[in-house]
């Protein structure tokens, strides 16, 4: 019967707070995660937005593509206007 | 039932709820550890896919504006010439001279003139615009180098100096009038003399025309090709062989 009751005592006083005490440190451990994930959630979703301007850049690459014709067109002109130095 | 076991019975019931607490407290927690990752995933396979095609078009762009830049800096330096040129870039962004061009790396060694002394017109009219000619590039929060009032003079700090404070060591201008040092005499034929220009001070006779009492084109030519004949003969004798 002593031995049940000392049992009991540490069941009580021993497992059971070692066991809530390493079950706590998991879960805030995991609570602790959860702001850094949902910044890079959004930091990502940020990123991508800001990246829809890149379709731009073909509408870009076509008007420098013109440019330096038109412009290869007036130096070529200027080249036969104008004497060397 | 002895009262020990109700109590361990009691103890056990307690760890295991708190193991269920903690163990589902953890799971929810790792369940928006997983749908904030996964939202994240998602916005980097968009960043990947969306950059995927950058590094061509860019390397595109740039080889556009490469040729462009190569182009401009050959048809600069060959129509204005290395120094011009580098004087022409350094007065519309001053301190770029130092950079050099990028296809003529000895541009970098060579010293820029003032833009002034290269251009003066093309200057004086970039500064006539104001404040938004290049040329004011240097001084953005200084006064307008133009002066409405006194524009004129404005302009001439845009010339070298010898022509604004050192009149005078330029040529002087051909001197006409009655004082002046060749003499000519109205003729009565449009371009026809009616005598060759005599220096003052010159001891010979002024030279007569033989046949200036003539009239008519054909006389007035006779008579200048007669004169043309004794300006080549020899001065004495001239007279007689004509």
């Amino acid at each position: 019967m002593t031995l049940e009751w000392i049992g009991d005592a540490v069941l009580l006083l021993v497992i059971l707070p070692v066991v809530v005490y390493l079950l706590r440190g998991v879960l805030n451990a995991a609570n602790s995660i959860v702001p850094s994930a949902q910044k890079i959630a959004m930091a990502a979703t940020a990123g991508s937005k800001d990246l829809d301007a890149t379709a731009l850049l073909l509408t870009t690459q076509d008007q420098v593509k013109t440019t330096i014709e038109v412009a290869a067109d007036y130096g070529g002109s200027l080249d036969v206007i104008l004497d060397d130095a | 039932m002895p009262a020990a076991g109700v109590v361990m019975i009691i103890a056990v019931l307690l760890i295991v709820l708190a193991v269920v607490y903690y163990l589902v407290s953890t799971i929810v927690a790792l369940q928006r550890i997983t749908k904030n990752l996964d939202e994240a995933i998602t916005g980097v396979v968009g960043i990947i896919e969306k950059s995927a095609p950058v590094d061509d078009v860019v390397t595109s762009i740039n080889t556009n504006l490469d040729a462009g830049v190569s182009l401009l800096e050959g048809l600069l330096v060959k129509k204005a010439g290395m120094e011009d040129a580098v004087g022409l870039v350094e007065g519309l962004y001053p301190g770029a001279s130092g950079d050099g061009f990028r296809d003529f790396p000895d541009s970098k060694e060579t010293k820029a003139p003032r833009i002034s002394e290269v251009y003066t017109k093309g200057t004086l009219t970039l500064a006539r615009l104001g404040r938004e000619a290049p040329i004011a590039a240097a001084s953005p929060n200084g006064p307008a180098l133009r002066n409405p009032t006194y524009g004129s003079l404005a302009a001439r700090g845009l010339y070298p100096e010898v022509r604004q404070t050192r009149p005078e060591a330029m040529p002087r201008s051909p001197v006409i009038g009655t004082d002046s040092p060749v003499q000519y005499e109205p003729s009565e034929s449009p371009g026809v003399r009616k005598r060759m220009p005599v220096a003052v001070g010159a001891s010979s006779e002024p030279t007569v025309d033989p046949g200036s009492d003539e009239g008519g084109v054909v006389k007035s030519g006779l008579a200048f090709l007669r004169r043309l004949k004794n300006d080549k003969a020899p001065p004495s004798g001239a007279a007689d062989q004509d």
